[in-house]
């Protein structure tokens, strides 16, 4: 028996007393030896940070995904909101597969949008169907020990390369 | 110049028209919000212009987005589905009781899975820094919540207030309907829905551009909970039943148990 869907509506402005938890950036636990740092900005097509963005994390790797975090295991779900600047951070462990999906919400996004942080740039099925600046806007770029960058940008010039699943 | 609620309507009709025309021309029914929505403005300048990049079984197989978390026991505790018994003190506003079930798009109970919802206390306030409404807070009312679906056919219920309506700067005079937020997951993380539920009747359905936005009648009528008798609960509180259908393919069907 098919179900319509139920519609999609913005997370709202409102959210940050609801759905972000402690540790939610901590998908890796604190002082993990292998722990990467994955972080960037949201802007939108002006070219402001978003200021209001929830974005989750999901790598899976073997752990049923969790809010709670025990200090101990790594979890293969995170959310992390933006902060004043449109910057968010997590610490996780370098996922299985290329790639991390990311999933945004934000005030003004009436439906979420899905994304992937590549951190290895091998060949790659997605990355491979995708004009070369626009492959571009998925790859985490490493910096300086460990920390790998990725921002997001909602609309306009180097706009992210959104996904959508069938 | 000043954006009213007539400039509004006007966009909303618009786009509802030419909705309704691309319907009699054959095109499929939309039962998500476009992106970009302009009546919403905080969508104009937040939505992508390129196409969404179609992924597939066939050029991604072994997806990640294919599973998704599952939350479980230690997620929730027992205060977290009674949003009136978070505080001391008994909460003001009239008391609801809302049911239902998360069923997928091939009407297949979600079992064990985690809802998150949030909501305005009954004078339509969040005790969100950013809130501006003067309207006063409640010592005794967070308006958050979390619980599991049931293990058996995938029914949620959770007790807390009906929240009022309240301004916001969308345009002049601008209002929400009451409204639930409400988070969800499904077995797939490309199941993932954020969405709101709103209560029947409410006389600001026609002039908010956020329930607008879903421009399908029969969808908008989806994100509406029903008054049900039967979920009443003598001398205590209201009882409203809503189903929520997720959207997006998953790896489930080749676990048909689960
Ligand atoms: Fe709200």
């Amino acid at each position: 028996m098919t179900q319509l869907p139920t519609p999609s509506h913005t997370v709202g402005p409102f959210y940050g007393y609801a759905l972000p938890f402690e540790g939610g950036g901590d998908m890796a636990p604190p002082g993990h030896p292998s722990a990467i740092t994955l972080h960037g900005c949201v802007y939108d097509g002006a070219g402001a940070p978003v200021p209001d963005a929830l974005i989750e994390f999901w790598q899976g790797d073997g752990t049923p995904g969790s809010l709670h975090r025990n200090g101990v295991d790594f979890t293969g779900f995170g959310r992390v909101a933006t902060d004043g600047a449109g910057h968010w951070t997590v610490h996780t462990l370098a996922p299985k597969a290329p790639y991390i999906s990311v999933c945004v919400f934000a005030r003004g996004l009436t439906h979420h949008l899905f994304t992937r942080a590549y951190v290895n740039h091998g060949p790659d099925a997605l990355l491979d169907a995708l004009a070369a600046d626009r492959r571009e806007t998925l790859l985490a770029r490493q910096g300086s020990d460990r920390a790998y960058r990725f921002d997001i940008r909602l609309q306009g010039e180097g706009e992210t390369v959104f996904l959508e699943f069938r | 110049m000043t954006l009213r609620q007539s400039d509004i309507d006007a966009e909303v009709s618009a786009i509802r028209e030419a909705y309704a025309k691309a319907r009699a021309g054959g095109a499929p029914a939309a039962h998500h919000p476009p992106r970009d929505y302009a009546p919403y403005r905080s969508s104009v300048l937040r939505h992508p212009e390129q196409p969404l990049f179609a992924v597939t079984a066939s050029n991604a197989p072994e997806a990640v987005e294919l599973t998704g978390p599952v939350f479980g026991p230690a997620d929730v505790t027992e205060f977290d589905s009674d949003l009136t018994r978070q505080h001391t003190g008994e909460p003001l506003g009239e008391r609801i009781t809302v049911s239902g079930r998360l069923l997928d798009s091939h009407g297949r109970p979600v079992r064990g899975q985690l809802i998150e919802v949030w909501q305005a206390n009954a004078s339509g306030r969040y005790p969100h820094r950013r809130d501006q409404h003067q309207a006063p807070l409640d010592p005794n009312f967070t308006g958050a919540g979390r619980m599991l679906t049931s293990e058996t056919d995938g029914s949620y219920s959770f007790t807390t207030i009906r929240p009022g309506a309240y301004p916001w700067r969308n345009h002049e005079n601008a209002w929400r309907p009451a409204h639930i937020h409400f988070s969800l997951f499904g077995t797939a993380f490309t199941q993932r829905l954020i969405t709101q539920m709103y209560f029947p009747g409410d006389p600001l359905f026609a002039y908010d551009p956020i329930l607008q936005s879903v421009t399908d009648d029969a969808a908008r009528a989806r994100l509406v909970a029903a008054y049900d008798h039967s979920l009443s609960r003598p001398e205590f509180s209201l009882g409203y039943r809503w189903d929520i259908v997720l959207d997006g393919p998953s790896a489930t069907w080749i676990e048909e148990g689960r």
